[in-house]
């Protein structure tokens, strides 16, 4: 990073450009709203203070939102890791010729928008469901059962939508292994357990942190899934932006929250890249 | 130290035969190699000892212990991978202590071991480097010390040499062997490289297509083929048809069609069928001598060399006969066009049945 070929500059200044006009800039306008004043509902007075800031620094509620968004992102990133491994390491240990189609499995829900998704757990939890209607039949109920909007769902929501991120960034690393890593550990008296936890595992955690990267930072900046799977009380702070800006017309307050999120989710991505670096990542996305 | 035994080996993937029904016995202490091209069923049958492919049928046992249903990693076996397989994740010291963990051995007795191994690889004091670090012959060393430092029943080489370039590889093979000789592993080597083999075996196993062609010392199957496919995949070989006019216990007399009558000795005819009529001749390339005087020898034309510096390979026409001669050469070849007499000794012919 410290000698830089001033070509390589050159090439980049397009990207750079893009960037520059479509990513910075628009963000330092956010940042700059962040600190006019909301008069009343969609009025707003240019101005330098920092009232929304305070607001955002003494109200327990947005620390409460901050927490849950934290707390909820874990767990579903932890559940994709478990849940995500298994079907990532069967890909990638498969003697098929037609991986590829297994492959395209993966990606296939891709094809249909992810609010459709979604919304089609209604049609599993809820009150006429499949599952309540399952019940209904066999008699274990008279009534449906509650089973929709609430943390449950939305985080049954969010592995749904995620999890293909988690595989095919844990596929991509189990895939680079060499194969002949596990019989090696194997002949020198690792029973199969021992040898995947030995070798396999360790090896595989660039594409693990890489895809808990993604769906940490994914569900840490939802606002949909929690709005149509989760109930009231089961708000992100992506949520709260939502409100901020669509429901109560309050732009500054809007931008304030927006760049705290911003901030965070940057913050996880930086410590992550210290860490890890971004090669992995590339490597799963290209 | 152990002896192997495959008896009736059989491997089928689908309708593949790999492996057709090997019966053969790798001496305790002794350095057996089992050669052949690519696919001829080597690489399985080593595969099946170490336990990473199962038998459709037939038993492996180790010093008489049938050992078909113990797992790979109660095998005690050292294996050798192609492509070194060391863990990138782990150190030198922990690749190499990595079976050690597994048979109980204290931390300082691992310690211990660790640095006897790696003296005996000749790479002292790296214990702490990574294999990246490494270049391909350092790191096809260590993989070596990783498979003996367990002291393994037998030691499973995979064409361990093959993926290191020409110079390395011809070094890297006397080392192999006084390693082995050194501590007496009973040791099998899969290659497709002839001078490895004849180079390093005790005893030279040639397997195509399956069957177990030929098994003996190197000297046996370079200068005794059974087969005329050992016959070329030893070294280049010359097979000329003949007919057989008359035999007797020392000898057996035989015509060609351009190369005349030869008398070969009796014991050269072994693999010649009692009742055989016709008898394929067998000559290897550096015993067809040339001579620059046409009249001395059957005449012959060079058509095509092939300078190897101390060696040329000659293509010439005898008649209508193709041969090829191989010859030690101090100066400049024989051009191509020349003129030369070829002489064969009846005593470096082996006869076999058509």
């Amino acid at each position: 990073m410290t000698q830089t070929d001033p070509r390589a500059l050159k090439l980049l200044s397009p990207s750079l450009a893009f960037i520059l006009a479509m990513v910075v800039i628009p963000m330092a306008f956010i940042l700059v709203y962040s600190f006019y004043e909301n008069i009343d509902l969609a009025v707003d007075r240019a101005a330098f203070q920092f009232g929304n800031w305070q607001e955002l620094a003494s109200d327990g509620y947005y620390h409460a939102a901050i927490w849950k968004t934290l707390r909820l992102s874990l767990i579903v990133t932890a559940l994709a890791a478990v849940l995500g491994y298994i079907p990532a390491y069967v890909i990638a240990m498969t003697q098929t010729r037609h991986k590829w189609l297994l492959l395209l499995l993966l990606i296939m829900p891709f094809w249909i928008s992810f609010i459709i998704r979604t919304l089609s757990w209604i049609h599993i939890f809820g009150s006429q469901g499949a599952v309540n209607s399952l019940l209904m039949a066999l008699g274990l109920t008279d009534a449906p059962v509650a089973m929709m909007y609430n943390e449950f769902t939305v985080i049954v929501g969010f592995i749904h939508v995620f999890l293909p991120y988690m595989i095919l960034n844990v596929y991509v690393s189990l895939d680079g292994i060499d194969r002949n890593l596990e019989p090696a550990a194997r002949t020198l008296g690792a029973t199969p357990w021992q040898a995947f936890v030995q070798v396999t595992l360790p090896l595989s955690l660039p594409g693990l942190a890489a895809g808990g990267l993604l769906v940490f930072v994914l569900t840490g900046g939802s606002y949909v899934t929690p709005l149509i799977l989760g109930g009231p009380r089961d708000f992100l702070f992506a949520n709260l932006i939502y409100d901020a800006i669509v429901t109560e017309l309050n732009w500054p307050m809007g931008a304030t929250l927006s760049f705290t999120l911003l901030a965070l989710l940057g913050s996880v991505v930086i410590i992550y890249s210290r860490l890890m670096g971004l090669k992995q990542l590339s490597r799963a996305l290209s | 130290m152990a002896q192997v035994e495959l008896r009736n080996l059989v491997k089928n993937y689908g309708v593949v035969n790999a492996v057709k029904h090997a019966n053969i016995v790798f001496q305790d202490g002794a350095f057996t190699t089992l050669l052949g091209p690519s696919g001829c069923g080597k690489t399985t049958i080593l595969r099946m000892i170490a336990g990473l492919e199962t038998p459709s049928a037939g038993d492996i046992c180790i010093n008489g212990q049938r050992i078909n249903d113990v797992p790979i990693h109660k095998r005690n076996l050292g294996l050798v991978f192609q492509n070194y397989a060391l863990f990138p994740h782990k150190t030198i010291g922990e690749n190499i202590a990595f079976g050690l963990k597994y048979r109980g051995v204290s931390k300082s007795d691992a310690v211990a071991k660790v640095k006897n191994a790696l003296d005996i690889v000749r790479l002292p004091g790296i214990e702490n480097r990574y294999p990246a670090q490494l270049s391909g012959g350092q790191q096809q060393r260590i993989a070596l010390a990783r498979a003996i430092v367990i002291e393994p029943d037998v030691l499973l080489l995979d064409e361990p040499l093959s993926a290191l370039d020409a110079n390395l590889r011809e070094e890297m093979r006397i080392e192999l062997k006084a390693i082995q000789h050194r501590i007496g592993v009973t040791s099998v080597f899969v290659t497709h490289d002839q001078s490895e083999a004849l180079a390093m075996s005790d005893k030279i196993i040639v397997m195509s297509a399956g069957n177990v062609e030929q098994i003996g010392t190197p000297d046996e199957v370079y200068n005794r083929p059974t087969s005329e496919f050992v016959a070329r995949f030893l070294g280049a070989s010359n097979v000329v048809g003949s007919r057989v006019e008359k035999r007797d216990e020392i000898s057996v007399h035989v015509t060609t069609q351009d190369l005349g009558s030869l008398l070969l000795p009796a014991a050269n005819c072994t693999g010649l069928g009692a009742q055989a009529t016709q008898a394929k001749i067998i000559v290897r390339s550096e015993k067809v001598i040339l001579n620059p005087d046409p009249a001395k020898g059957v005449p012959a034309v060079i058509k095509a060399v092939d300078y190897q510096g101390q060696l040329a390979r000659y293509f010439i026409t005898v008649g209508s006969t193709d041969l090829q001669a191989m010859a030690l050469i101090a100066q400049a070849p024989l051009q191509v066009g020349t003129q030369v007499g070829v002489c064969i000794d009846p005593a470096d012919c082996i006869a076999l049945s058509q």
